[in-house]
């Protein structure tokens, strides 16, 4: 074979990436004189030049945020489904979505923004895809005790995080469960730690991977919960065990915590979730609250010099509670006990009034709120009000 | 990478599981092609309200009829990109022909309006139609490539690498990114001649695939009749 033909081939096979216009200018000076010598290259060339042209268009109309639950509803009204996502499933598969109607738009300079996260001990760092991993890694709690396999590759084999302990699903285990060792680093390590392995883990792919890997699993987690519609299975976050039911509430706040955080990081809007479901949210949160009022408790406590009254005054009556009142359009009423879930009798009218709008209720949940600064109505039992303020934001994570 | 080539097994294993009834399986079809359907709807429809009415619709129509699709004759995606095709542009032209009525004179019904020569607004009309369609389908060809392709393209294009760059970033040798470089606007351009083709003979035959709507001449109707 001439060179001359070797040359002309060479030159070919650069036709598709010089069309894209992705050939260094040296090269594609080269194949530029070549087309004018060539004119079966020069046809191919303009051929493939057009129908690059058509890949830059206008973006379509935007996709309104409602219009997935607009259309699931329509179907379901047609054809009701034989096999349908429970009712603490859906929250996730609202916020799933639009997390992923957000991502689906960012451009490469938007993946390379940094999202600030927000929590009770302090702030994270993330880059979007970095946010996927960190919902990915907490996601594959529930993931594993559902049977699905985790998506976050075994830790150092010396020290693997508690998170690593498998629920037991219907069916044992493929591996012996990993001994119980005490968290290092506080409650959080084994997030914290998952989420560093799945990070490092896909530092490599492109953002897109990121985002279709994390999907896939949102789809996988909600297809395996509509075959366990009870949602009793427990789910073992390492810090806290919930049945499957909360943990999809949860992991659906979260995802609209961190989705409304990375797309303030963009400057995107992003829409608050559904009446029905943030009143699931709030409904969780207050559920949590005496876990959270008692580490507040001990933690002031813990930092009250000696002698002075540990306890807040009023606390340790037992059975005090808190109706919480919430308007806005998830609005309802939740008596909150104060003295813990099993402080005694819990009888006579509540010690006081709160009246807050849902979303605000979530936001301080989620430590994206000063708990002084909130607009609450008050009545009644202004230190116990305060209080429970305060506990709100220990509800949060990183 | 991410998702291995399955997408024959995906396409099956979901209208199956639609046929079971399975809301998760619609949840999914939804986030995987409602960007599509209602782009492409948007697209040639150019209007909010419209695109969301055909969208659901398009939806609705594959979570009652499921087994309308065949596999054999390609991947949901295509088929349910050439239902929203087909379906926006009978839209597009019974709007069109809406519009264009009332300047026929005040007694041209709707077959008039479409009956009418191929000159002046009639042939702009059309230009723009076809204009608007071929785009809409091109976007829609580009949706539905190969994922490595596509991959490859959008990689390359849309974030303006040069091959060597896209090469390292996928992790293939810069052959391959070249070779699906040129493979992928291969197959965008045989489209793209398709769609050309198939528009010049509509264009010869003016009656064909065209629809009366009574909607739109309900619309001239009322507005003529003010």
């Amino acid at each position: 074979m001439s060179t001359t033909e070797e040359r002309h081939d060479a030159l070919r096979s650069l036709l598709g990436a010089w069309a894209l216009g992705a050939c260094p200018s040296r090269e594609a000076a080269e194949l530029e004189r070549h087309l004018r010598a060539c004119p079966e290259c020069a046809e191919e060339a303009a051929r493939l030049r057009e129908a690059a042209g058509w890949l830059a268009l206008d973006e379509p109309l935007d996709q309104p945020g409602s219009l997935r639950q607009q259309v699931l509803d329509w179907c379901l009204a047609r054809r009701p489904a034989e096999l349908p996502v429970p009712a603490w499933g859906v929250p996730y598969t609202a916020e799933t979505a639009k997390l992923d109607a957000l991502l689906r738009d960012l451009g490469p300079e938007e993946w390379q923004e940094v999202a600030d996260l927000p929590w009770h001990g302090g702030t994270g760092h993330l880059r979007p895809a970095e946010v996927l991993c960190h919902l990915a890694a907490v996601d594959g709690y529930l993931a594993l005790a559902l049977g699905l396999p985790d998506p976050v590759p075994a830790g150092p084999g010396a020290t693997p995080a508690p998170a690593e302990r498998r629920v037991p699903p219907q069916e044992p285990a493929a591996h012996p469960p990993t001994p119980r060792v005490p968290p290092q680093g506080g409650p959080y390590a084994g997030i914290t730690a998952r989420t560093a392995r799945l990070t490092a883990d896909q530092a490599d792919l492109p953002p897109q991977s990121v985002r279709a890997r994390w999907r896939r699993q949102t789809h996988d987690l909600v297809r395996s919960a509509a075959l366990a519609p009870q949602g009793n299975t427990p789910v073992d976050y390492g810090f806290a065990v919930l049945p499957l039911r909360d943990a999809f509430v949860d992991r659906a706040f979260e995802c609209y915590v961190h989705g409304e955080d990375v797309a303030r990081a963009v400057a995107y809007p992003y829409s608050p979730p559904a009446p029905q479901h943030l009143r699931q949210m709030v409904d969780l949160a207050v559920r949590m609250l005496p876990r959270a009022l008692a580490e507040l408790r001990a933690a002031r406590a813990a930092a009250a010099p000696a002698g002075a009254p540990a306890l807040p005054p009023g606390a340790g009556q037992g059975g005090r509670r808190l109706r919480l009142v919430i308007d806005g359009p998830a609005s309802g009423e939740w008596l909150i006990p104060l003295d813990g879930p099993e402080s005694g009798p819990s009888g006579g009218e509540p010690v006081a009034s709160m009246v807050l709008d849902g979303l605000e209720l979530c936001q301080l949940a989620a430590a994206h709120r000063d708990p002084d600064r909130l607009p609450v109505g008050e009545h009644g039992d202004r230190a116990a009000i305060r209080e429970v303020l305060h506990a709100l934001p220990l509800l949060s994570r990183p | 990478m991410a998702t291995p080539d399955g997408a024959p097994r995906w396409d099956e294993q979901l209208q199956r599981r639609l046929a079971r009834g399975e809301e998760t399986a619609l949840g999914e079809l939804y986030d995987q092609l409602a960007p599509m359907v209602h782009g492409l709807a948007g697209r040639i429809l150019a209007d909010q309200a419209a695109a969301a009415q055909l969208t659901r619709e398009i939806f609705a129509h594959v979570w009652e009829h499921p087994e309308d699709f065949d596999p054999a004759q390609g991947s949901l995606r295509s088929w349910l990109g050439a239902l929203t095709h087909r379906r926006a542009v009978e839209r597009l032209r019974v709007r069109r022909a809406a519009e264009r009525a009332p300047s026929g004179g005040p007694s041209s019904g709707l077959g008039a309006g479409l009956g009418g020569g191929r000159d002046g607004g009639e042939g702009a009309a059309e230009a723009e139609i076809r204009a608007v369609a071929t785009a809409a389908r091109m976007q829609y060809v580009v949706d539905s490539l190969p994922q490595p392709l596509r991959e490859t393209i959008a990689v390359t294009y849309y974030d303006g690498r040069t091959y060597q760059e896209t090469a390292r970033l996928l992790g293939i040798s810069e052959q391959a990114a070249k070779q699906r470089m040129r493979l992928g606007l291969e197959l965008l351009a045989t489209e793209l001649a398709d769609e050309r083709a198939r528009h010049d003979e509509r264009h010869d035959d003016p009656h064909g695939d065209r629809h009366d709507d009574p909607h739109g001449n309900r619309h001239d109707d009322g507005d003529g009749g003010t």
